[in-house]
């Protein structure tokens, strides 16, 4: 049986309810938001790992990535090797304003060199400014935070095992040389 | 000596005029923004919002007048005067506090502070039928059919604690008060409330100036410091309602150290009651036009005649 008019008293006790609770407004420019980690906020260009190879231009899906580069011969070090080419970036560009952040071109840069970093206060009043040239990108990585840690019961990283393999097995053979060494 | 006095008095309710309703209005920014999960005003004033009114009041000052040209001139300026000021009026019956702490002791302050408030109403009518908007026209029609309809169940209610207390007298009633006089009276508290609310125009019985449907109703095209005066009438009404259901039903002063403390009774009760204004507001949708009406002719209209013959009966029973 139910009672006329509870449904209007559930309907007060609703707003008192929320009235006692912590307000979700976000008081943004006074205080900044708390981000969850992985924020994509801005990409950074790390240039010193970048070889130029445009899987970045290529994969991105609104073609939003400039580079330019040139070709430059190195010496050969050796009289009887040949001449090297190494390739160097002349511009390397990121359009804010057709950027839609999916983030594929971190994804497929095969050699780290682009990163996301958290900051997104970057709006401008000339839409010709949300194209970030290097420096610009390159002053973006000093935002990127350090990778989030690893889950307690998650898999050790591929390197640091491979490494600590290697560093096990030369201590082994040391062990087993001095001791060959007491024993003669 | 008399003449201090009388300026005294009037000065006093001015000031309450001017300050209560200011005070209803920041709750309210506050009260529903937090009822809403949401902060309200933080900037002005620096803590926490306390002068966003204040700083409502220049930008309206500072707005253009403007009279539209099909308007009825002289009517649409009078008519938020109209409004505004059956409030003050009001105020000042209302007691206070014991021993003569009232604006003006009127012999039949009921029937003074009811037969008042109604000229209220004649502000919106005056706004909507000056406006020549038929969206205001709409609004001032609907908050005439609505005092016509909920003036009778607050008359009924308030003439039933009137007769509880043998007297029209605001004073005499709250003199004659004792605390079981809520539960006798709590129907007729109800009613009374309810139909203030009505009057008020407060959510969720906005239907005069439902702004889905018809703009802003018979404000639809005021600008500036009148629409600001609009406004200011309609939470100098909360105040005058609240107080008016205090006094009548909830016993005014009495309190513990109503002797010396009487005023500060009145005042709490009435901002308490405004709170449940604010509380409703937030609370409920509007209701149709036909619900409202509906809603008061049957159900608040018997309710109020219930209260009057139960207030007889036992009248006559302990008398």
């Amino acid at each position: 049986m139910k009672i006329p008019g509870s449904g209007l008293a559930k309907g007060l006790a609703v707003t008192m309810r929320t009235m006692t609770r912590r307000t979700v407004t976000a008081q943004y420019p006074d205080v900044q938001p708390a981000l969850p980690p992985r924020s994509r906020g801005v990409i950074g260009l790390l240039e010193e790992n970048c070889t130029v190879c445009m899987l970045c231009a290529r994969e991105c899906p609104d073609w939003c990535i400039y580079i330019d580069s040139h070709k430059e011969t190195l010496p050969a070090a050796d009289p009887n090797a040949r001449a090297r080419t190494r390739n160097v970036l002349d511009r390397f560009a990121i359009d804010f304003s057709l950027c839609m952040y999916c983030g594929i071109c971190i994804e497929v840069c095969p050699f780290d060199a682009l990163f996301w970093s958290p900051e997104f206060e970057y709006a401008e009043t000339d839409i010709r400014e949300l194209t970030h040239e290097r420096d610009r990108l390159r002053e973006w990585m000093w935002t990127v935070p350090a990778p989030p840690a690893h889950d307690g019961a998650a898999e050790e990283p591929k390197e640091i095992a491979m490494a600590r393999k290697a560093a096990d097995k030369l201590a082994a053979a040391a062990a087993a040389q001095e001791q060959e060494g007491g024993e003669s | 000596m008399n003449l201090i006095d009388t300026l005294l008095r009037c000065v006093g309710t001015l000031a309450v005029f001017l300050v209560l309703p200011l005070v209803v209005g920041q709750t309210e920014h506050k009260v529903m923004a937090h009822m809403q999960g949401r902060l309200g005003p933080m900037y002005a004033g620096g803590f926490h919002g306390w002068a966003q009114l204040v700083a409502d009041g220049v930008k309206f000052a500072q707005k253009e007048d403007v009279v539209p040209a099909g308007a009825d001139r002289r009517i649409f300026q009078a008519a938020p005067a109209v409004a505004l000021l059956p409030y003050l009026l009001v105020l000042l019956a209302i007691p206070v506090g014991p021993n003569g702490f009232v604006g003006q002791a009127i012999d039949a302050g009921i029937f003074f502070v009811l037969a008042v408030m109604g000229i209220g109403v004649l502000g919106s009518l005056m706004a909507g039928w000056a406006s020549a908007n038929k969206f205001s026209l709409l609004g001032a029609l609907r908050s005439a059919a609505q005092l016509m309809s909920y003036e009778l169940p607050m008359l009924l209610a308030a003439a039933s604690v009137a007769m509880a207390a043998g007297t029209v007298s605001l004073p005499g009633i709250v003199d004659a008060f004792h605390w079981w006089w809520i539960p006798w009276q709590l129907i007729g508290a109800f009613v009374f409330f309810t139909a203030g609310l009505a009057e008020l125009q407060r959510p969720p019985f906005d239907m005069p100036v439902a702004d889905s449907e018809i703009i802003f109703g018979a404000y639809t095209e005021y600008t500036g410091l009148r629409f600001a005066l609009f406004l200011l009438a309609e939470y100098a009404g909360i105040v005058v309602i609240c107080a008016l259901t205090s006094v009548l039903f909830l016993g005014g002063w009495h309190g513990p150290f109503s002797d010396g403390l009487g005023w500060l009774w009145t005042l709490l009760k009435t901002l308490a009651l405004a709170f449940v204004v604010l509380w409703l507001r937030v609370t409920y949708p509007r209701l149709r036009e036909d619900q409202l009406m509906r809603f008061a002719w049957t159900v608040l209209i018997p309710l109020a005649l219930a209260q009057l013959a139960l207030t007889g009966i036992i009248k006559v029973a302990i008398s």
